[in-house]
């Protein structure tokens, strides 16, 4: 069974922003601005997070931190949902149903890297993205609860696609939009149940660390440290 | 039916005849009051459905401030609802004679509070249309479920242990008003007073006023575990069971104290509702004061002692942060003032509990306010941008509306049923003299032979 998980190499990562609009487009987020940033409804499943890096000059340097939902293998936020609507899958993904969400914004509240969002009002997208939209991610109504799938659909799509040529999925065949999009090969996605692959590697590297790891959420995205 | 010739019935009605007033007449003032209460509640449904049709966008909640005025509503109006059932079970159980008139007021407060508290969960949520999935998707790990088993369950029982005692007075209605007969007839159940259905009764309200405790006791501690089993900072706290839990019952007893001065004062039922009553409802408010205090000091002391970063984030923001005019106002209302009056016997007056009563309730409220929206304020992954929650228009006139419509079904009750339980005042006036006196001759020692037997295990001991 695989166990779906993702390295993001910060000394690699130029905090270029790709990844952000990759999955925008991707999960058909809609487009939102700095009003709606200050008043917390802006949409980033993959978001950038400000932090103080170590730095030699006189004062640190501020750096971003590339954060999709860390897809725990202990996940706070599946536990405290009263009807089911977000799930852990036998590969590791933490899911969303939209259709059974009743909006108690209970795992918003109890995710420790507010990785979730909820939908304030019906979504808009203006005249010519409206019909651009991905066909393979549904359009979320307003009153649910939404986060990063690890682009599920793409899991979905290539495993259709290794069926019909009665073949297993081969490694790299599924990615995430955000991986595919960065420009410096910061984000690695992959198996981490399987010890032979890209991803397995560098989740061992001694630079390797989890955010937030005290609080045992066991998160899967594994971020390697600058420096070496 | 016998009752119209019950003769037991028509004597003492004299004596209370002020009690059955409300019900059988209503003035101009009754319809004013309905209307203005009315005019709060149609600016309270016109702000739902507005947020209905465009959703919480109309709130000024965001991300991370996922949750705001709403489930502060919800845990101080559950925590209103401790005010009712759960004193009124411990006095009746511990035979508190001064009880007699103030238990209903009481338990009505339980039991129409509880609809709001309920009320603004289901407002809070994204999709009220799906809220069925509850019951039909239930997984019993999260601790909303656990708050829907308990709460439904407190609801029922209270509602049980609210018309058990409710059943004499009803028949009485049912005797002597000719106004909505069927309904008496029909809620009376039969009562004619005999002695057997008295004991039934009695032997009724008396288990039920056992059981309500731990169900009462484990509503506020599962409103608390929705907050304290998440590992967020400052929520996740080992006290906050008890803390709620204290929190709920001094809540609960100033707002009883409130709307006795307001049934003594509306009803000029003075001659019920006596000093005597809200002397001692004031000292068990000062009680609960100091024991909020406790709490509250422990909470912050060993999050201050800890010293952990992501706690102490929140701790400041509520001493010297955004919060803090919440916080202190919150430490002067809850304990400063209540104590300051509540400490003196001269200002320990029906005006003086009032006023700390209010003061308590205002107090209390910003205590959920600042555990709820502080926590949220401030993640432990930085933000860029910081949100600040400021609650709209839709959220103030719910909460308006949810204080009117409480106020009005509250009203209504007062018209339909005796706010003071005429039945319980007539016993107490019967028997209740002398029971007390027996009661009283049993725990002091007989002069000469109860001398003997206190000496002997003195000297058990000495040996």
């Amino acid at each position: 069974m695989a166990k779906w998980g993702m390295t993001i190499d910060l000394d690699r990562c130029t905090a270029c922003q790709a990844c952000v609009t990759a999955c925008q487009a991707e999960n058909n987020l809609p487009p939102t601005g700095p009003d709606d940033a200050r008043r917390g409804r802006n949409y980033t499943w993959m978001e950038m997070i400000p932090f103080e890096g170590e730095g030699e000059r006189p004062k640190p340097i501020q750096r971003l931190l590339p954060r999709p939902c860390l897809h725990c293998d202990n996940p706070p936020c599946v536990k405290v949902c009263p009807v089911g609507a977000t799930f852990k899958n036998e590969e590791g993904i933490v899911g969303q149903v939209f259709s059974r969400c009743i909006g108690c914004r209970y795992c918003t509240t109890a995710c420790p890297y507010t990785a979730r969002y909820f939908n304030w009002t019906t979504p808009r997208w203006p005249e010519p993205m409206a019909t651009h939209l991905n066909p393979d991610v549904s359009v979320r109504p307003k009153g649910v609860v939404e986060k990063c799938s690890f682009c599920h659909h793409r899991l979905q799509n290539a495993r259709d696609a290794a069926r019909a040529e009665n073949r297993p999925l081969r490694p790299g065949e599924y990615s995430t939009a955000c991986a595919d999009a960065c420009p410096t090969g910061a984000i690695v996605f992959g198996d981490l149940a399987n010890p032979k692959s890209d991803i397995s590697k560098l989740a061992h590297s001694r630079r390797a660390f989890k955010l937030l790891e005290d609080l045992g959420t066991e998160p899967k995205v594994i971020y390697l440290r600058e420096g070496d | 039916m016998k009752h119209d010739t019950t003769p037991a019935l028509t004597s003492p009605l004299i004596e209370d005849a002020i009690l059955l007033e409300p019900i059988l007449r209503t003035g101009p003032k009754f319809y004013f009051t309905v209307a203005v209460l009315l005019a709060i509640i149609a600016l309270g449904v016109f702000a739902y459905l507005t947020q209905f049709r465009e959703g919480l966008g109309v709130t000024g909640l965001g991300r991370p401030v996922y949750w705001g005025i709403y489930i502060t509503n919800f845990v101080f109006f559950i925590g209103i609802s401790h005010a009712g059932t759960l004193i009124s079970a411990i006095l009746r159980i511990v035979g508190a004679e001064w009880r007699r008139t103030i238990t209903r007021s009481a338990e009505v407060i339980t039991v129409m509070v509880i609809l709001f508290g309920v009320g603004n969960i289901l407002i809070d949520l994204g999709r009220p249309d799906r809220m069925l999935n509850v019951i039909k998707f239930g997984r019993l790990q999260s601790p909303l479920l656990w708050d829907v088993c308990s709460i439904t369950v407190y609801l029922t029982m209270s509602t049980v242990y609210l018309y058990l005692p409710l059943i004499p007075d009803i028949a009485i209605l049912r005797d002597r008003t000719q106004k909505r007969r069927w309904l008496y007839r029909t809620l009376a159940l039969g009562w004619t007073g005999t002695p057997r259905q008295h004991r039934v009764l009695e032997i009724l309200i008396g288990i039920m006023a056992i059981i309500v405790i731990p169900v009462a006791v484990s509503v506020h501690t599962v409103v608390s575990f929705v907050f304290a089993m998440t590992i967020q900072p400052m929520w996740h706290s080992a006290i906050f069971g008890p803390y709620f839990v204290v929190g709920a019952i001094f809540s609960g007893i100033a707002a009883l104290i409130c709307a006795m001065a307001l049934i003594r004062w509306v009803y000029g039922l003075g001659e019920y509702l006596k000093n005597i009553h809200f002397n001692n409802l004031g000292l068990l408010l000062l009680v609960m004061c100091f024991a909020w205090f406790y709490f509250t000091a422990s909470e912050f002391l060993t999050t201050f002692y800890g010293n952990e970063p992501a706690h102490m984030g929140i701790f400041w923001m509520k001493f010297t942060g955004p919060f803090a005019p919440h916080f202190w106002t919150m430490v002067t209302t809850c304990f400063v003032i209540p104590v300051a009056i509540l400490c003196n016997k001269r200002t320990r007056t029906i005006a003086g509990t009032v006023i700390a009563s209010i003061s308590v309730n205002i107090g209390m409220y910003l205590e959920r306010f600042i555990i709820v929206v502080p926590s949220l304020s401030q993640p432990r992954l930085p933000h860029a941008e910081s949100v600040v929650y400021h609650p709209t228009w839709v959220e103030w006139s719910i909460l308006a509306g949810c204080f009117a419509a409480f106020t009005l079904l509250y009203v209504l009750f007062t018209k339909l049923f005796p706010i003071v339980s005429i039945w319980e005042v007539q016993e107490g006036r019967e028997r209740s003299i002398a029971e007390v006196t027996e009661r009283l001759k049993s725990y002091i020692p007989e002069p000469s032979s109860g001398h003997q037997v206190a000496r002997q295990p003195a000297v058990g001991v000495g040996t």
